[in-house]
């Protein structure tokens, strides 16, 4: 496939903008750079067909099954688009005067309302821009409340073994250091390692549940008041809040401050790997501490912008990725609190389902009822076989579906992780299994057939090896 | 309740049959009882068709004003977007995809970063850039991070850039335990004679914005210049508009440039989705946070392109990761792509000129009815003036005319002129603000 | 696999050539780049750093994952083989030629395994 680059063709290309129709004025020549870019020059037909061209080598939820792990990739309604396409929504400026935006303001003020109660929270901010973004939000108002607090030995983060990678990254970027707590054999917090790690130096607990597992810990209680008991916090990371969502509440839980990503349990789209939005919900004193602009409803009736005066700062510009908000605002609206309720109950049973279907072909990492996930261990396979997670992950690659997420948790060695989220059909599910199944078989039978593939892709797989020992990251004229 | 599950009520009991459950209730017991919410518990309304949300969220668009004239910028910008744009990247497939991480399946997105990573880097005449990062506040923040170590524990930043950019940096150093200094400024700029004072071999990044928040072009040259003379990195925050024009921070020997990509075919949005761009010199490029797509060959020899660099992230190097960011703006950085391509190399810079002489002549007509600019010296497309009469009196009367005038700052009214502005447009809002003056 | 009789190694897989004048050479072995895969970054110390015994000197990547080589010796960083940083594949082509760096003041401990415990070490590790 052509670059866009190669496609140009110099003195190529459209009238995109007027002329001139005020008196010209020049900068001096010190400030001016000496060449003009070189971009692309290309036609709007070039670019049209450019754009096709590249996204029959893409693979949306609208092409297929999606069952990537710890992602949540259901559908993304139609109406959320339009709804953030509305020229009300998308023509305002962050800055105009609050009095002409108070639909805006609306926007976030409900989705403020309806998710701190969805996840037991008192306030939430929607400045964070993605799930990472939003730990370390979340972090730095564990932070700032050990140190209002005084308590300066509070330097550690306590992070589950399983937990995604930005759990540990986000705490190192808000200065704290990371203990990792070693899982149970069940996939759970090790209880007495916890109750061992907690102390006068905790700051706080991370904690996916439903874990990177699927499980959801039926200790969680216990986990929440002992770390409580040593004096910190805890901190839920909602990546995986599509398994519960409606069912139980993070606040419940003993959860202080939690994260949630619109782009996973509120149907808003990947892009490709963003967009996103992260907002992050704080219970009582934390609420004190949330970053930037906080909506509040004047006596009048009347929304306005409030700073916390105790407030961390500000983690982006504006109120984050308002237009996403939006998308997942009419999801909630639409769903509404019986509908949400019925989603996560039909992801777990879709996920459960397809569990049931793969086991007797394959080891599940844990055992029993999963949430909204569940990881196949290949392990025993790759002994004796040869076949690897990647094999099996790439040869669905081959069967038109999206390969699950591989080789995570860490903790399970040839792992893959499948989530198929509550709007795929009993029939998908069904054809995914059949090929699923047969393709285990073939591990045993052509296993040669597995490892070459994938073989009907744009491309099979490519040297990563040579992308990363000779880089080459732009495009260079000849 | 609206919903997307496509099961019947007759396959769900079938598929709970399968698991082995009776119910839903039997899936989470797990959960400890006392948690395990009944949907009485849930003060969430019940949900409503796709007709009355499309209408609902109508009625919340219907509450909010768009000007028709917006004089307004301060970090956000209200930039013709050409209508192809939108037209290629709302494709669903585009939309809905992962992050490419299964490369034999998404070529599509990452041949449109690593087309990004070429025209960002054409654009500010750097080596390398990724693929993006949220916005331009937190760019400035991970360039501070790319600069910063234990031998330069030091951040500088210009007390001119944008107050979200300041303060998001300070907000991160605050986390990261590092310190942070302002470099004054003297009459809207830079004082450069102050900051080389500062200067010392501590300094990780000196951190600047070109134009700065008053509109005003710093001495690029001569503030570059003085950090390299310290040993320590220059971070130039940019607006890419701009650069269609103005010298690039490659030219100029910036170390590392970032900037706020909102400008380059991003609708205003009340403030996001944005696209932070970050590029850097070839020597630090590995040091850039987050996702980079590299070109290389598939198995059987053809172009290929995958996320590579992948052991400088989160997900390999977990608490040794010098950033977090998994979820970046791909979908936006594939629109700013898309947008420098439909305009090209003569269009980015008839945008620069026409935002440049628009913001001109509409400092010249304001300069005729009182409103005085209050900074000398070149600038680009925004400027401060004073205000004869009460701010706020004059910017509602502007507003009653569908126009949004600039902001009201500390120092006066930070006006903006992007290309979509007109000579009677410009015309209109200095004959309003005559006719309020003399009321 | 090869196990150069001329080398010391530890138990985290790094080797020791002992050249004079309290001067040593360390890399990874061969065992240690097999485990690890194709490499394809390495990142150096600086010259003159100090290094300590079992603790971690220098970084190597492969495409999916990054791991630590610690200094099988206390000493002072001398040389760093900046070729060897421009050419990360040679540890998996030729990992005994392959050194890291060059440590000076280096005494060395008695805990290191000779060629045959090493391999001893390694087939039980496997």
């Amino acid at each position: 496939m052509k670059l866009i680059f190669e496609r140009s063709v110099p003195g190529r290309s459209t009238t995109i903008f007027p002329e001139c129709d005020v008196p010209e004025t020049t900068l001096p020549e010190s400030f001016l750079r000496a060449e003009k870019p070189d971009l692309p020059e290309v036609s709007e037909t070039d670019l049209s067909r450019h754009y096709q061209e590249l996204s029959k080598q893409v693979y949306g939820v609208c092409d297929g099954f999606y069952p990537l792990g710890s992602c949540t990739m259901k559908y993304n309604p139609s109406v959320n688009e339009e709804a953030a396409a509305l020229p009300g929504f998308a023509g305002l400026h962050p800055l105009q005067p609050v009095e002409t935006a108070q639909g805006a303001l609306r926007v976030l003020r409900l989705s403020e309302q309806y998710l701190c109660e969805l996840t037991g929270m008192d306030e939430m901010t929607f400045e964070p821009a993605a799930g990472a973004h939003g730990e370390f939000t979340g972090l730095l108002l564990i932070k700032k409340y050990h140190e209002l607090r005084g308590d300066a030995a509070r330097t550690k983060i306590l992070v589950p073994d399983s937990a995604h990678g930005t759990n540990p990254a986000s705490a190192t970027m808000a200065g704290f250091e990371v203990v990792n707590i070693p899982s149970a054999p069940d996939g759970g917090v090790d209880l007495t390692a916890l109750a061992e790690a907690a102390g006068p130096d905790t700051a706080g607990l991370m904690l996916t549940n439903p874990n990177t597992l699927g499980i959801f810990d039926r200790n969680i209680l216990e986990i929440t008041r002992i770390v409580h008991e040593a004096g910190g916090l805890c901190y839920y990371d909602g990546a995986n809040l599509n398994a519960v969502v409606g069912n139980a509440r993070p606040g419940d839980m003993g959860f202080d401050v939690v994260h949630l990503n619109m782009h996973k349990t509120f149907s808003t789209p990947h892009g490709g790997g963003g967009p996103g939005a992260g907002a992050v919900g704080a219970k009582g004193d934390m609420a004190k501490y949330l970053p930037g602009e906080h909506v509040v409803e004047k006596a009048d009736g009347t929304l306005a912008f409030e700073k916390k005066e105790q407030s961390i700062g500000r983690i982006r510009s504006y109120y984050g990725n308002f237009l996403v908000q939006v998308k997942a605002l009419a999801y909630i609206l639409m769903l509404g609190g019986d509908g949400l309720r019925d989603a996560s109950q039909n992801a777990v049973l879709n996920a459960n389902y397809l569990r049931v279907l793969l086991a007797p072909y394959c080891k599940v990492a844990a055992e029993g009822i999963c949430m909204h996930e569940f990881v196949l261990d290949l392990a025993e396979i790759k002994e004796r076989t040869g076949i690897s997670a990647m094999d099996i992950a790439k040869s669905m690659l081959d069967h038109g579906m999206h390969a699950p997420t591989m080789y995570f948790p860490l903790i399970v060695h040839e792992a893959l992780m499948f989530e198929p989220t509550e709007t795929e059909s009993k029939e998908t599910l069904d054809e995914a299994a059949a090929i699923i199944i047969e393709l285990l078989k073939m591990a045993d039978t052509d296993p040669e057939a597995l490892h070459s593939a994938p073989c009907h892709t744009p491309i099979s797989r490519p040297d990563e090896v040579k992308a990363a020992r000779t880089p080459v990251l732009t495009w260079k004229r000849a | 309740m609206g919903t997307f599950i496509p099961s019947t009520t007759s396959q769900r009991e079938e598929m709970l049959a399968k698991v082995g459950v009776s119910s839903y209730k039997g899936l989470y017991e797990a959960v400890p009882e006392e948690i395990l919410l009944k949907r009485e518990d849930l003060n969430v309304p019940d949900g409503i068709s796709e007709m009355e949300t499309a209408a609902r969220m109508e009625e919340m668009a219907a509450e909010n004003t768009v000007f028709r004239t917006i004089l307004r910028g301060a970090g956000s910008y209200d930039h013709y977007i050409p209508a192809i744009v939108r037209r290629v990247t709302s494709k669903e497939q585009f939309l809905t995809a992962y992050t490419p991480y299964q490369a034999e399946i998404s070529q599509g997105v990452l041949q449109s970063i690593f087309e990004y990573q070429t025209e960002i880097c054409a654009l500010t005449g750097m080596d390398v850039a990724n693929a993006s990062v949220y916005d331009g506040a937190s760019a400035m923040a991970e360039a501070a991070a790319m600069c910063r170590d234990r031998h330069h524990p030091r951040t500088i930043v210009a007390a001119t850039v944008k107050p979200d950019n300041l303060e998001t940096v300070r907000t991160y150093l605050w986390g990261a335990g590092a310190s942070l200094d302002i470099a004054p400024e003297k009459d809207g700029r830079i004082d450069v004679d102050a900051l080389a004072g500062m200067l010392g071999k501590d300094v990780g990044a000196v951190i600047f914005e070109q134009p700065n928040r008053w509109g005003l072009l710093e001495d690029a040259e001569a503030i570059i210049e003085a950090v390299h003379k310290a040993g320590a990195k220059a971070v130039m925050s940019v607006n890419p508009i701009s650069l269609g024009l103005l010298k690039t921070p490659g030219e100029l020997g910036a170390d590392i440039a970032v900037g706020e990509g909102q400008p380059l075919g991003m609708p205003m949005g009340f403030g996001g989705p944005y696209l932070g761009f970050m590029a850097a010199k070839q020597q630090m490029f590995r040091k850039l946070p987050g996702r980079i797509v590299g070109e290389t060959t598939d198995d059987a020899g053809r172009r290929a392109y995958v996320l590579t660099l992948q052991a400088r992230e989160q997900h390999i190097r977990r608490e040794k990761a010098s950033s977090n960011i998994c979820s970046n703006e791909a979908l936006c950085a594939m629109t700013a792509a898309a947008y420098l391509a439909a305009v090209g190399p003569d269009g980015i810079r008839k945008a620069a000129e026409l935002c440049l002489n628009k913001a001109h002549y509409l400092a010249a007509e304001l300069a005729k009815i009182g409103y005085t600019p209050v900074y000398q010296g070149p600038f680009f497309h925004e400027f401060v003036t004073t205000c004869p009469v009460d701010a706020d009196k004059a910017l509602a009367k502007l507003a009653e005319h569908g126009i949004l005038g600039g902001l009201s700052t500390e120092r006066g009214i930070l006006w903006c002129c992007t290309e979509k502005v007109t000579k009677a447009q410009i015309d209109e809002a200095v004959r309003i603000l005559r006719e309020e003056a003399q009321a | 696999m090869t196990f150069p009789k001329n080398l010391k190694y530890t138990e985290t897989h790094e080797w020791v050539e002992e050249i004079g004048d309290g001067r040593v050479r360390v890399g990874i072995t061969d065992y240690a780049q097999d485990q690890l895969g194709d490499l394809v970054y390495v990142t150096m110390p600086e010259e003159g750093d100090e290094v300590t015994e079992g603790q971690s000197f220098a970084e190597v990547e492969s495409v999916k994952a990054v791991s630590e080589v610690n200094s099988p010796v206390t000493g002072t960083i001398a040389v760093v083989n900046e070729e060897l940083a421009e050419t990360p594949e040679a540890i998996n082509d030729t990992p005994y030629e392959a050194w890291f760096v060059e440590l000076s003041d280096v005494e060395m401990p008695d805990n290191l395994m000779d060629a045959d415990e090493y391999q001893d070490f390694v087939e039980a590790e496997a």
